[in-house]
């Protein structure tokens, strides 16, 4: 569709609906924002500025939201829209090889819209579907488990121009690959208990009892929850006087995590619950679940949920009649990995740019709209029923001293049964990855697990029998994170993989600070540089110290994290890049080194 | 909430210091003569906390805080010169000379630019990162002003200014990480933006030469920076090039 073809009229009847839709209110931009473009393929300067009419919006400031997002379009697209999913273990996979078919088949060329409007090929951050990968979106909708056979079906699908509707749906199977279930994910008793239990209970005895329990963020920096919910409850009201805010952070953008999507699609129910009853301790009655928009099954299911909740009475007005109100709203993202920062996530919810902020405040005393707001990860909220239903002695008799209760992984890449696994902190990364995984496929041999995607390192095999919690993560250099497990073999590079996850970096840093804008970008050209074989011994020492640099300097958790890669594999890899530095090689064979003379590009 | 005025007695590189706790630590050093390079910032105008070069030494804590934005508290101890500071900020204004196009000796601004004399009070004179040097379009379709994005370091002053001060909001910020820019309403030349009311106010905050007069020469461009009321009543010290 071009801007001629939607005439003005249709253009602003249809752009009002959308916006009266969200009460007129400019902290839906981003909403209707995918609204729009959902209506018109893509958002002309036409709908950007009746938009910021509407809402009483600057259009510069319209504009620059809308230009943030990687899922928003400002110029034409093409009827089909295929994205490759890129994370290293869809690489693995061959997924480089099946874009480059693609393109071939359909004669385009990637990130071009093809001539006659019809379709665009290009790739995105990974979309969580890492467990049946290689996978990749059209128009949104996932696919899964991409091959050669069934690029070629797609190609002829999107030649003769059938609708998405009528694709076989076998390609758009997600599956929900869950290979060990434990208190979580096994949990199976009506919603409404936990929190008619907390309610007859009250705040402060709650509030106790999750002090007891010893329940840290499965969101990532693994912050013990107590604290964080105690200071929501008694922060001074910087905005609206009495409003709190409760936040589910289910932006799970980390490459190789799907833990979050799972517990959504499977048990959206015990998330909403422990949302409620974070409300009820915090004193908050809105809630918002804001959700990365590459899972719409999810979206769809939480939506069912909020309704069948609402009318069981244990969510909406007067909860279990006890006078308790806590309404639930779904926020979208669009395709921002930094929106899972929790100041980037209040801007984004807000309407804006994801563009983090420094903390102090912490959103716990200044969130929304200046409000106190306790942001919690999916997982955090979903252990909550669980510990008020059999008691914080009983949960934090799991796990080890400083890491209770059980943590569920996503193990994805080089291992035999891919998919969810809830095990107990503490087990080991033998256990997970021989025991429960079945072991590394084919011949290879174990090198490396990489834990907490970008912010995170890779964990030699010689480390498997440490336990895996929170302080020993850490000592090696890696991070729990938010669960995501890629295991690695033999066969691959690990300068490669550093690259990867730094490419990740670069292209997701918002761009607001100097030290990951412009560092992210200089360590991704040094490793580059190592990887072609090209690099002296200066470099090496070069990405040392800019990768520390950017560690200490940077303004938000993605910038201060995202050198850990590098850092960890010159930890343990430092052999794998002197290979490539002093004897221009790259012992995996993985990386392509420049031939005597060859110019860098 | 009303605000803390309660007073504050700090230490800053070992002068005993007092402060009211509104105050941020920039400002408290400001008041009493210790420089604390900052880019970003300025008076008058919201923080940001984006450029990083104001970074200082907590005890107590392992980050490092921007001074610009970090609310001072009672007992805090800090550290404006460390050797670690001093290298992060060297390296940050090295990442941002090879980020864009920055050759002073052709700049509006050679001599009265920010990030020049930042250099040179950093000691800089070599940079050990590859130029990137994007091509950028420059956009010289206003009757009175041009913009370079090639000279932008990103510090969204002009933004800030235009927004808070005039209350335009003609420049915001676009798309993001390395290929973020400064734009005018939806792309169109500044010389058709709508909203622009020529106050000339983004020109004269922009700490380089990327936001100019037209008609000025090579080293000609220096900007007059009590031309925009609120910030002269905030007292900018950015004022003091360092020479
Ligand atoms: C770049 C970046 C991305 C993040 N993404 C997520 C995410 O997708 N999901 C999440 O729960 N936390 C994410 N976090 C962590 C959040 O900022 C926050 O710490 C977390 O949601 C708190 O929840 P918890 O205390 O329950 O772990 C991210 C942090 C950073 C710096
Ligand atoms: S660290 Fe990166 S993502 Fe975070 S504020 Fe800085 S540029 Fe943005
Ligand atoms: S144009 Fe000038 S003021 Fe605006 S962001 Fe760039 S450097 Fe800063
Ligand atoms: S001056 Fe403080 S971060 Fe820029």
């Amino acid at each position: 569709m071009t801007e001629e073809m939607i005439d003005a009229g249709r253009l602003d009847d249809l752009l009002r609906a959308i916006v009266n839709g969200h009460r007129c209110q400019p902290g839906q931009l981003v909403q209707i924002l995918r609204e729009a473009q959902d209506a018109l393929g893509y958002l002309p300067a036409s709908a950007l500025t009746a938009i910021a009419r509407a809402l009483a919006l600057p259009r510069a400031q319209v504009e620059g939201v809308a230009g943030f997002y990687s899922f928003f379009h400002l110029a034409p697209v093409g009827r089909y829209r295929v994205l490759f999913s890129d994370n290293i273990t869809d690489r693995m996979l061959g997924s480089a090889e099946l874009l480059e078919r693609l393109c071939n088949k359909l004669w385009i060329e990637r990130g071009k819209v093809s001539e006659d409007g019809l379709v665009s090929v290009d790739t995105t951050s990974c979309t969580g579907m890492c467990d049946q990968g290689p996978a990749l979106l059209v128009n949104g909708r996932a696919m899964t488990r991409m091959s050669a056979e069934r690029i070629d079906r797609i190609s002829e699908l999107i030649r003769t121009q059938l609708p998405l509707a009528d694709w076989p749906p076998e390609f758009a199977l997600v599956e929900d690959n869950i290979r060990r279930r434990d208190t979580l994910l096994g949990a199976e008793w009506p919603a409404g208990e936990a929190l008619r239990a907390a309610i007859a209970r009250g705040a402060e005895a709650m509030l106790g009892e999750m002090k007891l329990s010893n329940l840290r963020g499965r969101g990532g920096a693994g912050f013990t929850t107590a604290i964080k919910w105690e200071s929501a409850r008694r922060a001074a009201c910087h905005g609206e006087q009495g409003i709190r805010y409760v936040v589910c952070n289910a932006d799970e953008g980390d490459p190789g995590a799907f833990m979050d999507r799972s517990v959504l699609e499977s048990d959206p129910h015990r998330v909403l619950e422990g949302m409620a009853i974070a409300a009820y301790a915090v004193g908050a009655h809105t809630g918002y679940l804001y959700v990365r928009a590459e899972y719409p099954l999810a979206v769809k299911r939480l939506k069912l949920a909020i309704k069948q909740a609402e009318r069981l009475g244990v969510l909406g007005h007067n909860i279990l009649e006890t006078g308790f109100d806590f309404h639930v709203e779904v926020r979208l993202g669009a395709g921002a990995f930094v929106c899972g920062e929790e100041t980037a996530l209040i801007a984004s919810i807000q309407g804006g740019r994801g563009n983090p902020r420094p903390r102090p405040p912490f959103p716990a005393e200044r969130g929304l709209w200046n409000s106190p707001t306790l942001i919690n990860n999916v997982e955090t909220f979903a252990n909550i029923p669980t510990i008020l239903r059999k008691g914080a002695d009983w949960f934090a008799s799991i796990g080890t001293e400083k890491s209770k209760g059980t943590k569920v992984f996503a193990l994805a890449g080089a291992i035999r049964n891919t998919g969810l696994v809830e095990v107990p902190m503490g087990i080991t990364l033998r256990e997970i990855v021989y025991d429960i995984g079945g072991g590394i496929p084919g011949d290879r041999t174990l090198k490396a697990v990489q834990t907490g995607g970008p912010s995170g390192g890779c964990i030699p095999a010689e480390h498997i029998d440490l336990p895996v919690d929170y302080e020993t993560l850490n000592k090696l250099g890696s991070i729990m994170g938010s669960g995501g497990m890629i295991i690695i073999d033999d066969s691959a590079c690990m300068v490669d993989v550093a690259r990867f996850f730094m490419e990740f970096c670069m292209t997701e840093s918002c761009g607001k600070c100097v030290p990951c804008r412009a560092g992210t970008v200089q360590i991704h050209n040094l490793l580059t540089k190592i990887a072609r074989g090209e690099a002296s011994l200066e470099d090496l020492d070069r990405l040392e110290k800019l990768s520390n640099m950017v560690k200490r300097s940077s303004l938000c958790g993605l910038g201060q994290s995202a050198p850990n890669p590098v850092l960890s594999t010159l930890r343990y890899f430092r052999d794998e890049y002197l290979a490539h530095v002093v004897e221009h090689r790259c012992p995996a064979g993985v990386c392509k080194i420049a031939a005597e003379g060859e110019v860098i590009r | 909430m009303s605000p803390d005025v309660s007073v504050k007695t700090l230490v800053i590189d070992g002068r005993d210091v007092g402060a009211t706790g509104e105050q941020t630590i920039l400002e408290v050093a400001r008041e009493h003569g210790i420089r604390i390079p900052t880019l970003c910032h300025l008076e008058g105008l919201m923080p940001a906390g984006a450029c990083r070069m104001c970074l200082v030494e907590v005890v107590g804590s392992n980050k490092l805080l921007p001074a610009c934005v970090t609310k001072v508290s009672e007992g805090m101890e800090v550290r404006t010169h460390t050797p670690e500071l001093l290298e992060l900020r060297r390296m940050t204004l090295e990442l941002l000379f090879a980020e864009r196009n920055h050759i002073c000796s052709v700049c509006v601004s050679n001599g009265h630019c920010q990030l020049q004399s930042l250099a040179g009070e950093h000691g800089i004179d070599h940079i050990r990162f590859p130029y990137q040097y994007p091509r950028l379009q420059v956009d010289t379709t206003h009757p009175r002003y041009g913009m370079d994005p090639n000279r932008c370091v990103l510090c969204g002053r002009c933004v800030r200014v235009c927004a808070e001060v005039e209350g335009a909001h003609t420049w915001d910020l676009m798309g993001r990480g390395a290929g973020t820019l400064v734009t005018a309403e939806l792309r169109t030349p500044w010389g058709l933006a709508q909203t622009c009311t020529s106050c000339g106010k983004c020109v004269q905050v922009c700490p380089t030469g990327a936001l100019f007069d037209k008609g000025r020469a090579v080293a000609e461009m220096e900007k007059r920076r009590e031309f925009v009321p609120a910030i002269l009543a905030g007292r900018d010290e950015e004022e003091e090039l360092v020479p």
